[in-house]
């Protein structure tokens, strides 16, 4: 117990400060698949072929190719990217992007995918006849899919997105590849100085099995808040 | 674009891929085993059998499976007793660890789709074979277990194609598999998108024919 200890002494404070990288991590990356997820659903609900075909092959390849391969695209291929980029605008300076921001954005792009065809599945499973009575009544677009599509919508993603939202928080474990301290990366620096992976590596297994157990607690009660009525 | 480098680097994906397909294979059949010992236990009316099957399944989807490799391979050879055992022989080498860790975890999520699909089994169908007085083990064999693998071909494919990128963690603790020589290669000639489209296109293609090998398996079992 004295290796949990908080201070100098223990790795309590480092593995919390981890922990709540991690969950930082998550977040950001949850959100910036929304992100993703609400330029690709349109294309993927449009009738136009060639949007079509753009995100399909967007959720296809991210969702059939290892979490760990993309990770490793981004990490060494993404400050050569931006560098380019800035190359266009006449920046010729060595950019290095940070390890969180690479992390948290091929995460998302992966959480994207995955939300993206949540999200195509609730809006497809949503009854014809409340488009077309919307557009009978006159609505305005906005009002239209905010007040009418989107409660509608939320009630039947809201049990998938949780799933997502398990995915998007394992898959953070991988990012402890580029160096950035989450509670993997934290286990393996304590794991390695104190030459106890057993203890450290367990650990990480019960925050991560806390972590997953709380959402889907809080999960859970935004579920009940949405199908009110049903 | 570096094209001649992509042409290089085929062949060596292409024998790495090998590795991975062999720890697949080896995860999903010890998998099978495991998911299908603790679906029966989970669907047991013990309690005590019936909590222990969850708990198994609660840990194994809810902690990432790199923390279950890392835990196989580094931490179980710190316990000094298991270095005594025959146990070692298997635990001291990677390609084992990678392979108890992904069937351990698939078998976990395995146990879940069997379950489901055992509870969706209608009762009457078992009392029908009850009444016509066969016994209950060949009721399972012969009625059960063909409805069960109907019932969870489609989740049961997911679950092989999640497996699959999963193996690529197998290159967190020293295996060459397909990502691991992908991110060997990137690293020595810093050309990470040339070698991504050359290893995401084998992963792709392995995607591809696991799927179609789901779907003419689910024509196949499905005699309606």
């Amino acid at each position: 117990m004295e290796l949990l200890a908080f201070g100098k002494t223990g790795w309590g404070d480092e593995l919390f400060y981890a922990t709540l990288m991690t969950i930082a991590v998550s977040i950001t990356a949850m959100l910036i698949g929304f992100l993703f997820s609400l330029i690709f659903t349109p294309l993927k609900l449009s009738n136009n072929k060639i949007l079509n075909f753009i995100a399909n092959s967007y959720t296809t390849v991210i969702r059939g190719v290892p979490e760990l391969l993309v990770i490793y695209l981004f990490f060494f291929g993404g400050s050569g990217a931006i560098m380019y980029v800035a190359s266009i605008f006449g920046y010729f300076e060595y950019i290095e992007i940070n390890a969180f921001i690479t992390g948290s954005v091929a995460i998302g792009i992966i959480s994207g995918a995955y939300s993206t065809e949540v999200f195509r599945g609730a809006i497809n499973s949503i009854d014809k006849g409340q488009f077309e009575a919307c557009k009978v009544l006159g609505f305005k677009k906005y009002i239209y899919f905010f007040k009418v599509i989107m409660p509608q919508m939320l009630r039947l993603a809201i049990p998938n997105l949780s799933n997502v939202w398990q995915i998007t928080l394992k898959d953070t474990s991988l990012i402890s590849v580029t160096g950035l301290v989450e509670i993997m990366r934290q286990s393996y620096i304590a794991a390695g100085s104190t030459r106890d992976p057993l203890f450290f590596y367990s650990f990480a297994a019960v925050l991560y099995l806390m972590l997953t157990f709380l959402s889907m607690k809080l999960i859970n009660k935004l579920e009940y808040k949405y199908s009110r009525g049903f | 674009m570096d094209t001649g480098l992509m042409v290089a680097s085929l062949p060596k994906l292409l024998s790495a891929a090998v590795i991975t397909l062999k720890l697949l294979s080896l995860s999903l059949i010890f998998g099978l085993f495991i998911g299908l010992l603790f679906a029966i236990l989970r669907l047991n009316k013990n309690p005590l059998l019936n909590n222990f099957a969850y708990g198994y399944s609660y840990v194994f989807r809810g902690t990432p499976l790199l923390v279950q490799i890392f835990i196989i391979y580094f931490g179980l050879g710190q316990i000094e007793y298991l270095r005594s055992t025959i146990l070692w022989v298997v635990l001291k080498e990677p390609y084992w660890c990678a392979i108890i860790a992904f069937a351990l975890n698939t078998g976990a999520y395995t146990s879940e789709i069997l379950r489901s699909a055992f509870q969706t089994i209608k009762p009457g169908i078992i009392e029908a074979g009850k009444s016509l007085g066969i016994s209950n083990r060949i009721i399972f064999y012969k009625v059960q277990i063909p409805i069960a693998i109907k019932q969870s071909l489609p989740a049961y494919g997911n679950e092989i194609i999640l497996m699959m990128k999963g193996t690529s963690l197998a290159s967190t603790v020293t295996l060459m598999d397909l990502t691991g020589v992908a991110k060997y290669i990137i690293s020595t000639t810093f050309k990470p998108i040339e070698v991504f489209i050359v290893a995401g296109g084998i992963y792709l293609f392995m995607t591809f024919v696991i799927h179609n090998l789901i779907k003419y398996l689910e024509k196949k079992f499905s005699y309606q």
